[in-house]
């Protein structure tokens, strides 16, 4: 286990340096001068380049790019331009907002799905299993911006049971903080479940053709009782691989979600910081995101091994 | 979409018709939306409009101000004189004035605000306004005496915008995140991301604010804005960023519609530096193919004003030039084959990112296409078009509005981006800088006018309507936007 997780750190370092590189190339041969965009169109150009001075942008880009990587290492994440206050606090904030979320829309889709998809594959070819498979069909279908903008007009709008949109914060309590984010993980996760629902009745159907189940239901096992105890548990693999990358997905792809709900999370400070320019902000977030898609990754390896035996024993090897 | 939000919006109206009046009636605080966030709250330091959506009169406030109507009014100088020359003003500074920190405001506090605009070092957006100051002084406290180079006939107005405020020197740094001025609200909270919070000022000068604490809440979604309004989250929105549905909020008597005028002239501007754009005839031949009204009516669900010039009817000698090159394709066509532009001739049309562009491309894109010519669309982000466009001038045609007030001036800059260059109108507009007498000053102002229409560097289109959406029950928010502000020192709310 040592070893591996001693390869793990040397793989996820590798990434980030070639990460942190790109984004800076990238951001660098980018059209779009941060100081104009302050600055507008009636600024002279002896005010652009005090602007320019004051930002630390005349300096050459190898300078900025290491004062850059060095600054984060010591665990100084830089200054917005936008905001004009430290990075570390405002993306504190955002995943303050993000990982709740994500964390309640992958519950809400594993809660929905799971039960589901093995419904489906005990009923297969019977009507129940048709019109579940369906309904996931069109839950794939719809568009999640969509699905948010409907729940708005149903529980908002018409309803007034939950607000419409933005983010009281945590400090007024969990409930205040829980309620503004159930439409939006709602909105993420049934898209989410109706997916993660066709891969587990897909997963149980191959299961359930194993010699290991005809065994256990001639040994005079219950039909219910051989699906939960044999067929759920090997299932289970390509359905941890699914949530794996949803998961990602859901941290970093939530852009429109949080746009649709006017949520202050790490989504929409991507989209702002990238059309105002905030470079060092949009760094950050780049480094950051692509830090934990990697944990994740690393997290799934390690369900692997708690689901299956089989590479526990290796792993103990 | 359309059909739910209905069903919503009568299902409110009876829920609203039980519990409204009582609750309006003890409401003194007002949560209005905004489409951007401010980047930062320092508007001496930055030049987008959002910043003085927020803070504008109601944090910061300058010696003059600029009120609802587009007038200069006395702000913090009470009065003023001009010696006959134009060259010095001698201001009376309101007394018992005091920073949001307890700071007193005096001519110190005057000196101070306008030697950090324009210093070496100064990052002020709109250093223009206080370059033709050569000095200033305070013969006493409550007196400020500026001396300039030249006379400027718009000086009394510049110092009626944002980046003219006064700011006091131990808090000048920290005003892009804890802005401290003289206005009737102070700075209570920005949470990044969602809102900025204002309270009533308990030490203001002037007439206390009715309101005891606004909230400007942000949503950059014109679906989520209309939601929000709908659901009755947000009281008012001064530029409501979804006009589709004004006639669903027109019908409903719990808001109030009101449309007005920005100072956003909307241009077709022209690339005049690069063929066929330096021909006067090709200039006039796009004015004559693009129906304004149809535009208009596609874009702003019709609510806009149509322009001939480069200048609103909020401003001060305007003259209504629109009907100089009616649509008239025929005309258009004749015009281009006179210069020698065959059918089928392609150009690039560059569109940021608000609707009026993105839309109005594509309209006037088939307006062209109905005379002969090729449009191809090249949508842009801001930071891309403020480079390629505005700064390397690299375009043939691009849809913009102009927000900036008055800015007659940019026709006669040495380099601008669409690149006229007139000497006549350079001429126009230095005599009307210099001038002391109004009357001259407004018929230089129309002059000018005249001159752009004649030469049309650019496509004139229309004035950017300001669709203001806000709670029947409120009062006193403007109608118009003669500068970029949310001016909430006289809303109160009304039964």
């Amino acid at each position: 286990m040592i070893p591996y997780l001693g390869g793990r750190l040397v793989v996820l370092a590798v990434t980030l340096f070639a990460a942190a590189a790109v984004v800076f190339l990238v951001l660098d041969v980018l059209p779009g001068d941060p100081a104009a965009l302050i600055l507008g169109v009636n600024a002279r150009p002896d005010t652009l380049a005090a602007l320019h001075h004051a930002m630390g942008l005349d300096r050459p880009a190898a300078w900025r790019f290491l004062a850059w990587l060095g600054g984060m290492l010591a665990g100084d994440f830089g200054d917005s331009f936008t905001y004009h206050v430290p990075i570390a606090g405002l993306i504190a904030d955002r995943v303050g907002v993000s990982l709740p979320l994500a964390l309640l829309a992958i519950a809400l889709s594993t809660a929905i799905a799971i039960p589901t998809g093995v419904f489906a594959a005990a009923k297969r070819g019977k009507p129940a299993d048709t019109l579940t498979m369906a309904a996931a069909q069109i839950g794939v279908a719809v568009p999640n911006f969509w699905l948010g903008l409907l729940l708005i007009l149903v529980f908002s709008v018409k309803l007034a049971w939950l607000p419409a949109s933005g983010f009281p914060g945590w400090a007024g309590g969990i409930w205040p903080g829980l309620r503004a984010l159930l439409l939006p993980a709602l909105a993420l996760a049934l898209p989410q479940a109706a997916i993660l629902a066709r891969v587990t009745r897909s997963a149980m159907l191959e299961t359930m053709g194993e010699d290991y189940m005809r065994t256990a239901l001639a040994k005079g096992v219950s039909r219910r009782a051989a699906l939960w105890r044999h067929a759920v548990p090997n299932a289970l693999i390509p359905v941890v691989t699914i949530l794996g990358l949803q998961f990602s997905f859901l941290l970093a792809g939530t852009i429109i979600i949080e746009n649709v709900f006017t949520l202050p999370g790490l989504g929409r400070l991507v989209f702002q910081a990238i059309a105002g320019r905030d470079l060092i902000v949009v760094q950050d977030l780049v480094v950051l995101l692509a830090g934990s898609v990697i944990v994740v990754n690393f997290l799934v390896d390690i369900a692997y091994v708690l689901i299956d035996p089989r590479l526990r024993a290796q792993g103990g090897r | 979409m359309t059909g739910w939000a209905r069903l919503g919006l009568g299902i409110a109206g009876i829920v609203f018709a039980c519990a409204g009046p009582a609750l309006a009636q003890a409401k003194d605080t007002l949560t209005l939306g905004m489409v951007l966030e401010p980047p930062g709250l320092d508007p001496t330091a930055g030049a987008a409009a959002a910043i003085r959506e927020v803070v504008y009169a109601n944090v910061f406030e300058g010696l003059t101000r600029i009120d609802g109507e587009g007038h200069v009014v006395p702000g913090l100088a009470a009065s003023w004189t001009m010696s006959p020359d134009g060259k010095t003003y001698r201001f009376a500074l309101r007394p018992h004035v005091t920073f949001h920190d307890g700071t007193q405001f005096d001519c110190a506090i005057v000196k101070f605000s306008f030697d950090r605009a324009r210093a070496p070092d100064s990052t002020n957006a709109q250093k223009e306004i206080f370059e033709p100051i050569a000095a200033i002084d305070c013969p006493e406290p409550e007196t400020a005496v500026i001396t300039l180079k030249r006379p400027d006939a718009d000086f009394l107005y510049g110092l009626g915008w944002g980046d003219a405020v006064m700011v006091a020197p131990q808090t000048a740094a920290q005003n892009q995140t804890t802005p401290i001025g003289t206005g009737p609200f102070r700075f209570t909270r920005w949470v990044k991301g969602d809102r900025v919070e204002l309270a009533r000022y308990a030490g203001y000068w002037g007439q206390a604010a009715r309101l005891s604490a606004v909230t400007f809440k942000f949503i950059a979604d014109p679906a989520a804005a209309a939601a929000a309004l709908l659901a009755g989250d947000i009281d008012a929105f001064g530029n409501f960023p979804a006009p589709e549905i004004l006639p669903q909020l027109r019908a409903d008597s719990r808001f109030a519609v009101v449309i007005g005028a920005t100072e956003g002239k909307t241009l077709l501007a022209l690339n005049n530096a690069r063929k066929p754009f330096d021909d006067i005839r090709v200039r006039r031949a796009l004015a004559y193919a693009i129906d304004r009204r149809a535009l208009v009516t596609a874009t702003m669900s019709g609510a806009a004003r149509i322009i001939g010039s480069h200048y609103t009817p909020n401003d001060p000698g305007f003259i209504d030039l629109a009907a100089t090159y009616p649509y008239d394709p025929a005309r258009a066509k004749a015009l281009l084959a006179e210069a020698g532009i065959a059918p089928g001739t392609r150009f690039t049309l560059a569109l940021p990112p608000p609707p009026y562009a993105r839309r109005g491309g594509e309209v006037i894109a088939a307006m062209l296409q109905e005379v002969g010519l090729n449009v191809d669309l090249v949508p842009m982000e801001w930071a891309t078009w403020l480079d390629q466009v505005f700064k390397r001038s690299d375009f043939d045609m691009t849809i913009i509005a102009h927000t900036e007030p008055r800015d007659l001036a940019i026709y006669a800059r040495d380099h601008y981006y669409f690149n006229y260059h007139n000497a006549a109108f350079q001429s126009l507009f230095a005599r009307y800088r210099e001038t002391t007498d109004p009357a001259a000053g407004i018929d230089l102002l129309r002059q000018m006018q005249r001159q752009l229409a004649t030469d049309e560097p650019n496509v004139f289109l229309y004035v950017l309507p300001k669709i203001g959406v806000w709670n029947a029950h409120l009062h006193g928010l403007w109608s118009n936007d003669p500068i970029p502000a949310n001016d909430v020192t006289g809303v109160y709310w009304g039964n």
